[in-house]
């Protein structure tokens, strides 16, 4: 097992350089950072010039992803434009823990991106959970009472939910559950950031600000997995080991939830892993709705100013997390069920 | 006749009258059809597809295209009246005849992203599964890495990067919008590893069958094995995957228009009337109800076409 991991994990490291480099040269022709750089436009020639020798950018795309991988604290670099490279570089490179510096604010990546990640992790944990509790409810229960009228009914809404894009369901949920609802005097849900300035940033706060993102982030999940649950779910029911533990006279709950619902929740673990980069998918869209203040709202507002360093950061980020989980998928499973090897 | 009774002993021995039994045995075609007529919500969704397909395409000869991008600063953000039925924009275009003419656009989105998707699956898939080996891991090395970044900030990166100021296009005699091309370019090249795993898999189990044996030790090219033996065989799970994708790439679109990142205006797309309309979701629902709801339907028809197909197109499946 350790051997497997290992060799998953050494796996991954070219696929990261690979995907880093592509990315890197895909993010040089975006636009001009200089033009948005701290919010005003960098006009005269020469200060342009100046200021893409200050920072790098005039170097070939090559070098400057040598620079951003390795640091440049080995070379000498040409600061003042007399053609003489004087100054040692200061950057110590992404393998060394450096991520660079945002172009927007000045500020290491690591902390621009630090500070939102916590509350993307917020709100993609919240999420997950309120899924899978909310799935393996709908699921066993449409499993235990297949084609009665409430299993029918379940089949259309997830069939709808499914197919509904996520903004669709959070502009139809801010218009229900905060617009009609403040005009019909109910307590209404707040639909823009994380907790009113007045009230501060306290946990109860916090929690009433995630009530429509968390909805918006699950609703399309639950419709997936509860059906993926059910049909895994029938499936136990029928096998003969569920037979048996009923023929010897098990209560009905512990045939439900000892014996079926074991096997059948099984394969939902690789699922919920392997999902991570829809959820990451429909995080950036409801951060951006709901004015969350988290990192897929950071990727949208550097990718449009062109700040290569928290992009990739953010991106290599994600990519390494997906691997991870990925790797994890493949581990949990061998560990619940003893039948997979691997080598 | 005895095969069927066999192996399907619940139902009983089935007593068939002469007639029946002269009937000659039904093509591959008209099993499938039989078997796609039954799935009821598959009826619903194609009905309804064709609906919105007529909507889109047959509403031209209602509104030109000319009124649907005519702006009327006047009757900004009107509520659906008479006159406007499904009501103004932020700039007075009439939503309803955006609503046609953004139709044509996301599905032709649609449809030509799932070629793009199409053509770089199968052949990627195609390679990767009868070639096996060196290629094989080298292909499959790469589908994981694009697979390994989330498809939508891929879109949005390469939405920004080829982007760069593309003219417009004139097609049929109308102008669009020159980043309808990088959008469905963008989804194309974005969307197409989930294919090229099923049509690998695909590829590794029909190339172990005897009759491509048998057609390698007749001397067959090996172009002929790929295009006249293992592809049409491999059908069924590409025409399914096809279907979904289309609804996918719909999708896709307004997600990036949604963000900002799609097709520019004046062409419509469902995706881009919604692009700032959550800034009026308490002033002017309408201004995002047509549009997201259309997108829903569409969505909602294809996933139910692609679910019907999926039963048809099983050969397991034995329900007639």
């Amino acid at each position: 097992m350790t051997r497997y991991i290992l060799r998953r994990l050494l796996q991954a490291i070219p696929l990261l350089f690979i995907i880093s480099l592509v990315l890197f040269i895909l993010m040089q022709n975006m636009g001009d950072p200089l033009a948005t750089m701290g919010g005003r436009k960098v006009t005269r020639t020469e200060d342009r010039i100046r200021l893409a020798r200050q920072l790098g950018l005039d170097k070939p795309i090559l070098v400057q992803y040598v620079y951003w991988l390795v640091g440049n604290d080995w070379a000498k670099t040409d600061m003042d434009g007399d053609g003489v490279a004087e100054t040692s570089g200061t950057r110590k490179g992404v393998l060394r823990g450096d991520w660079g510096i945002s172009l927007v604010n000045r500020q290491p990546v690591t902390k621009v991106v630090g500070e939102r990640l916590s509350n993307t992790l917020l709100l993609m944990v919240t999420a997950e959970a309120v899924i899978i509790i909310a799935a393996l409810l709908i699921g066993i229960y449409s499993a235990l009472n297949q084609y009665t009228a409430v299993d029918n009914v379940i089949t259309a809404a997830t069939f709808i939910f499914y197919s509904m894009p996520v903004f669709f369901f959070a502009l139809l949920a801010m218009y229900i559950f905060a617009v009609n609802f403040k005009k019909w005097g109910l307590p209404y849900l707040p639909t823009v950031g994380m907790f009113e300035p007045a009230a501060g940033q306290t946990p109860a706060q916090v929690a009433w600000h995630m009530v429509l993102p968390v909805a918006t982030l699950s609703f399309g999940f639950i419709a997936g997995y509860s059906r993926y649950i059910r049909s895994t779910m029938l499936e136990a029911m029928g096998q003969d080991y569920v037979r048996t533990a009923k023929a010897k006279g098990l209560p009905r709950r512990e045939v439900v939830y000892i014996h079926a619902l074991k096997n059948a929740a099984l394969p939902i673990v690789t699922i919920i892993a392997l999902d991570l980069p829809f959820l990451l998918g429909g995080a950036i869209v409801t951060e951006r709705i709901f004015g969350w203040p988290g990192m897929g709202r950071l990727f949208l507002d550097h990718v449009s100013r062109s700040d290569t360093a928290v992009v990739m950061g953010i991106l290599m980020m994600i990519a390494v997390a997906v691997i991870v989980f990925q790797i994890l998928a493949d581990v949990t499973y061998a560990w619940l069920d003893p039948r997979i090897r691997y080598k | 006749m005895t095969e069927s009774t066999l192996s399907q002993p619940e139902k009983g021995i089935v007593s068939l009258t002469p007639d029946e039994l002269e009937t000659p045995p039904l093509s591959l075609g008209q099993l499938t059809w039989r078997r796609f007529r039954r799935h009821k919500m598959a009826i619903f969704g194609s009905v309804f597809l064709l609906l919105i397909v007529i909507y889109a395409f047959g509403g031209m000869l209602v509104f030109s295209e000319a009124y649907a991008n005519r702006t009327e600063t006047g009757a900004r953000l009107q509520a659906p009246s008479r006159e406007h039925p499904f009501g103004t924009d932020t700039i007075g275009r009439d939503i309803l005849a955006r609503t046609i003419y953004g139709g044509q656009i996301s599905i032709l989105i649609g449809l030509t992203a799932m070629l793009v998707e199409l053509i770089l699956g199968v052949s990627i898939g195609a390679l990767a599964g009868y070639f096996g080996g060196k290629l094989d891991s080298l292909l499959m090395r790469f589908t994981e890495g694009v697979l390994v970044i989330p498809q939508i900030f891929l879109l949005l990166v390469m939405a920004r990067y080829f982007a760069q100021s593309i003219p417009n296009v004139n097609f049929l005699g109308r102008t669009f919008s020159g980043s309808v091309l990088v959008i469905i370019f963008v989804i194309g090249i974005t969307s197409w590893p989930y294919l090229a795993r099923i049509v690998r898999a695909q590829f590794l189990s029909v190339k172990e069958n005897d009759f491509i044996l048998a057609a390698r030790a007749t001397g067959t090219s090996t172009r002929d094995i790929i295009f006249r033996h293992i592809l049409p065989n491999s059908t069924a799970p590409i025409i399914v995957s096809a279907t979904l994708s289309v609804a996918a790439a719909i999708t896709l679109e307004a997600y990036i228009s949604f963000l900002g990142l799609g097709v520019r205006p004046p062409t419509a797309t469902w995706g881009n009337m919604l692009e700032g309309a959550y800034n009026y979701v308490e002033s002017a629902w309408w201004l995002w109800f047509f549009p997201g709801l259309l997108i829903a339907l569409i969505v909602l028809s294809i996933n139910f076409l692609g679910d019907g197909l999926r039963d048809a197109l099983d050969p397991h499946s034995r329900a007639i």
